[in-house]
C-alpha cells in the first residue's frame, strides 16, 4: 500500500487529493494535512467583500467531505519536509502540527511515499509596513472579506451625508493577484451606484502594474472591431467609464492610518489619502523548511528564497529577453526528490511573466505571476494523475500541465445582478505568452478574447455554484472541468 | 448623438485617451436577449479552451 500525502486543502490540493483517492480506490492511503477545517471557494469572497453573500455561501466543512471520500484529512499545518528520513525514521516524512481535531499544538510525524505540495500562498502583509496594522483591509480569505464588507458599509453610510475616499489596489511593488483587486473596485462602484451614493465616493486603483490591464501577464492582445488590441485599452476604457481613477506603476511602501505612501516607477513619491481601503499583499512560501536525514537544513535546496518549492522549471534563464515558454514546468516534479511535487500557487515559477521593472533608485516594481484558479486545478488534477501512475508502475510523470501550454478561462466580476450584474469574461491561450510560436503578441489571438457584460456575471455565479458542488463531490462531480 | 455619459472625461486627461463605449454598446452589455447569445457563445469559447488545454 502506497501513501500519497498532500500538503494544502485549497483549490489544487483537494482537486489532486480527490482524484488521486477516486483513481487509487482503497487500495492506496491518500492523506490530506491542511490548517483550515472549512474550504472556501475564494473568488466568491469578493460577493462577500461587499455583502452579496454571506461567509456560508462560500466555504463548506472538510471533514465530512473526506469522511465520504476515504481521504485521511488531518487538520493541521505542515512544518518540514524529511524527504530522506530521519536517524530515528527510515521513511520520508513531514511534520505537522495539529490545528485542530481537539489536538491543536500537537506535533506528528507523517511518513510519505509521495507528497504533493499545494500550500498556496502565505500573505505577507509583513512586506509594507503598515499594512499589517489594520489601516486597510483585504478579501484574500472569506474571514478578511467579512470584515472589509463591515467597513465598507461603515463608509457607505458616511457616504450618504460626506465625501468618501477609497482605494483599491496592491499594497506592494511586487504583488500579484491584480484581477481579485479589479474585481472588487468594480463591484465597490456597482454597489455605491445601488446605494444611491456613487457621487459621494472618491474611488482610485494604485497598482505595480507598468500599464492597466496588465494583470500579471504583462496583459494580453484581443481582437475587437478589425483590429488586435492590447488589454490596455480596454481596461483603461472600462475605468474611465465607470468614473475610476488610476495611479499604476506603484510601489506601496508606507501605510498610515487613512494615508499610502508609494514609489512610482519615474522614481517619484506621492500618497494616496483613504477613508477605505483594500489592498492585496504580495505572496510568498508559506515558510516550509527541509531537512536531511542528518538533520541538516536543505530548505534551499527544495525551495527558492520565496519559500515556494523548485519544480522541473529552468531557474536560470536570466534577463527578460532570454526568456522563453520551454522555461515554465510541465510535471511539476522536484528535481531532486522524484517523489515531490507541487502546484497551484506553491510551485516556484522560473521568473515573473510581466517584464520586470524598477525605479530609477533600484526598487523593484512589476507583477509577479499570477496562478489563477483553473491552471491550478488543471495542475493538481495532472500530478494526482502521474502519482497514481507511478503508483501503478509508471518510472516517471505521466502527465503535464505546463501555463505555457495550457490556456485559462477567467471572468472577473465588475458588479453583481441577475439583471444589472456584469463580468469581463476572458480566454487566454497560453497563459505565460509564448513569442516563438506566436510572434508579436505571444499568444493565439483565435483563444485570447474578452468581453463585458452581463452573460459573463451568469457564467460568473454559475461556477460559484458549479465548483462548490464540484468541491463538495457531489453526483457528477468529475464531469465538472477544473 | 449625445454625449452626456461623457461628461466626466476632462480634456487631456488619462480618461480621455481612452476608447468609450457608445449608448448602445453599454446597452447591449445587459440586454437580456443578446446576453443570452453571448453566454452561448462564451461558453463554446472556454470548452473549446478546457478542450485545447488538457493534455
Ligand atoms: C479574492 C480572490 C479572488 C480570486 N478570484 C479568482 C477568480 O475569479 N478566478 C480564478 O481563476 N482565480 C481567482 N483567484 C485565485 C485563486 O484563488 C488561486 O489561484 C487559487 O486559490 C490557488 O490555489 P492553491 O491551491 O495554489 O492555493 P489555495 O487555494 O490558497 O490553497 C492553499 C491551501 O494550503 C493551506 N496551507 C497553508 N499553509 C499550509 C501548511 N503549512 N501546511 C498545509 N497546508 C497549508 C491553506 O490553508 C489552503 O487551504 C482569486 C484569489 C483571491 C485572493
Amino acid at each position: 500500500m502506497a501513501r500519497l500525502v498532500v500538503m494544502g486543502g485549497g483549490v489544487s490540493g483537494h482537486t489532486a487529493a480527490t482524484f488521486a483517492k477516486k483513481w487509487l480506490g482503497n487500495e492506496h492511503e491518500v492523506v490530506v494535512v491542511t490548517p483550515n477545517s472549512q474550504w472556501n471557494w475564494i473568488p466568491s469572497n469578493i460577493w462577500v467583500g461587499v455583502g452579496e453573500m454571506k461567509k456560508e455561501d462560500v466555504v463548506f466543512p472538510l471533514a465530512p467531505v473526506y469522511e465520504k471520500a476515504g481521504i485521511d484529512y488531518r487538520q493541521a499545518k505542515a512544518v518540514s519536509l524529511h524527504p530522506s528520513g530521519s536517524e530515528k525514521n527510515e521513511k520520508a516524512f513531514i511534520t505537522i502540527e495539529y490545528t485542530g481535531q481537539g489536538k491543536e499544538g500537537q506535533t506528528e510525524e507523517v511518513t510519505y511515499d509521495y507528497l504533493i505540495n499545494a500550500t498556496g500562498p502565505k500573505l505577507n502583509f509583513g512586506a509594507t509596513p503598515g499594512l499589517d496594522q489594520g489601516y486597510t483591509v483585504s478579501v484574500c480569505t472569506a474571514d478578511h472579506a467579512v470584515h472589509a464588507n463591515e467597513e465598507l458599509q461603515k463608509v457607505f453610510e458616511k457616504a450618504k451625508t460626506q465625501k468618501q475616499k477609497i482605494l483599491i489596489g496592491t499594497g506592494h511593488g511586487m504583488c500579484t493577484c491584480q484581477g481579485a483587486a479589479f474585481e472588487y473596485i468594480f463591484n465597490i462602484e456597482h454597489e455605491a451606484k445601488k446605494a444611491g451614493i456613487r457621487d459621494n465616493l472618491d474611488i482610485k486603483w494604485i497598482s505595480n502594474e507598468s500599464f492597466l490591464g496588465d494583470f500579471g501577464m504583462g496583459g494580453m492582445h484581443l481582437n475587437v472591431g478589425g483590429y488586435t488590441a492590447s488589454s490596455k485599452i480596454f481596461a483603461e476604457s472600462l475605468y474611465s467609464e465607470r468614473k475610476l481613477e488610476w495611479v499604476i506603476g506603484a510601489h506601496v511602501n508606507k501605510v498610515e492610518a487613512g494615508k499610502a505612501h508609494y514609489e512610482l516607477l519615474d522614481g517619484t513619491a506621492g500618497a494616496e489619502e483613504f477613508d477605505f481601503a483594500m489592498l492585496i499583499p504580495p505572496f510568498a512560501g508559506v515558510g516550509l523548511k527541509a531537512f536531511s536525514k542528518n538533520g541538516d537544513d536543505i530548505t534551499a535546496d527544495i525551495f527558492a528564497p520565496n519559500g515556494f518549492m523548485k519544480v522541473d522549471a529552468n531557474y536560470n534563464a536570466g534577463a527578460y529577453e532570454n526568456w522563453k515558454a520551454s522555461d515554465w514546468p510541465r510535471t511539476l516534479q522536484n528535481p531532486t526528490y522524484q517523489n515531490i511535487f507541487a502546484v497551484g500557487i506553491a510551485f516556484a515559477p522560473p521568473h515573473p511573466i510581466s517584464k520586470p521593472m524598477s525605479s530609477p533608485n533600484g526598487t523593484q516594481i512589476f507583477p509577479t505571476p499570477p496562478r489563477t484558479g483553473m491552471p491550478s486545478a488543471m495542475m493538481g488534477k495532472a500530478v494526482a494523475h502521474s502519482i497514481v501512475d507511478m503508483i501503478h508502475g509508471a518510472p516517471q510523470p505521466t502527465h503535464t500541465a505546463c501555463m505555457s501550454e495550457m490556456g485559462a478561462a477567467c471572468v472577473a466580476s465588475a458588479g453583481k445582478g441577475f439583471f444589472t450584474g456584469t463580468a469581463a469574461a476572458m480566454t487566454v491561450y497560453p497563459v505565460v505568452p509564448d513569442f516563438e510560436k506566436y510572434p508579436g503578441v505571444g499568444r493565439d489571438i483565435s483563444m485570447t478574447t474578452g468581453e463585458i457584460g452581463l452573460a459573463g456575471h451568469w457564467i460568473k455565479h454559475l461556477l460559484h455554484f458549479a465548483f462548490l458542488w464540484k468541491a463538495k463531490l457531489k453526483p457528477g462531480w468529475t464531469l465538472i472541468p477544473e | 448623438m449625445a454625449t452626456k455619459h461623457m461628461e466626466h472625461i476632462q480634456p487631456y486627461s488619462p480618461q480621455a485617451g481612452t476608447m468609450i463605449p457608445t449608448k448602445f454598446r453599454k446597452f447591449l452589455r445587459t440586454c437580456v436577449l443578446w446576453q443570452f447569445i453571448r453566454f452561448i457563445a462564451i461558453n463554446i469559447k472556454m470548452t473549446l479552451l478546457i478542450l485545447k488545454s488538457h493534455h
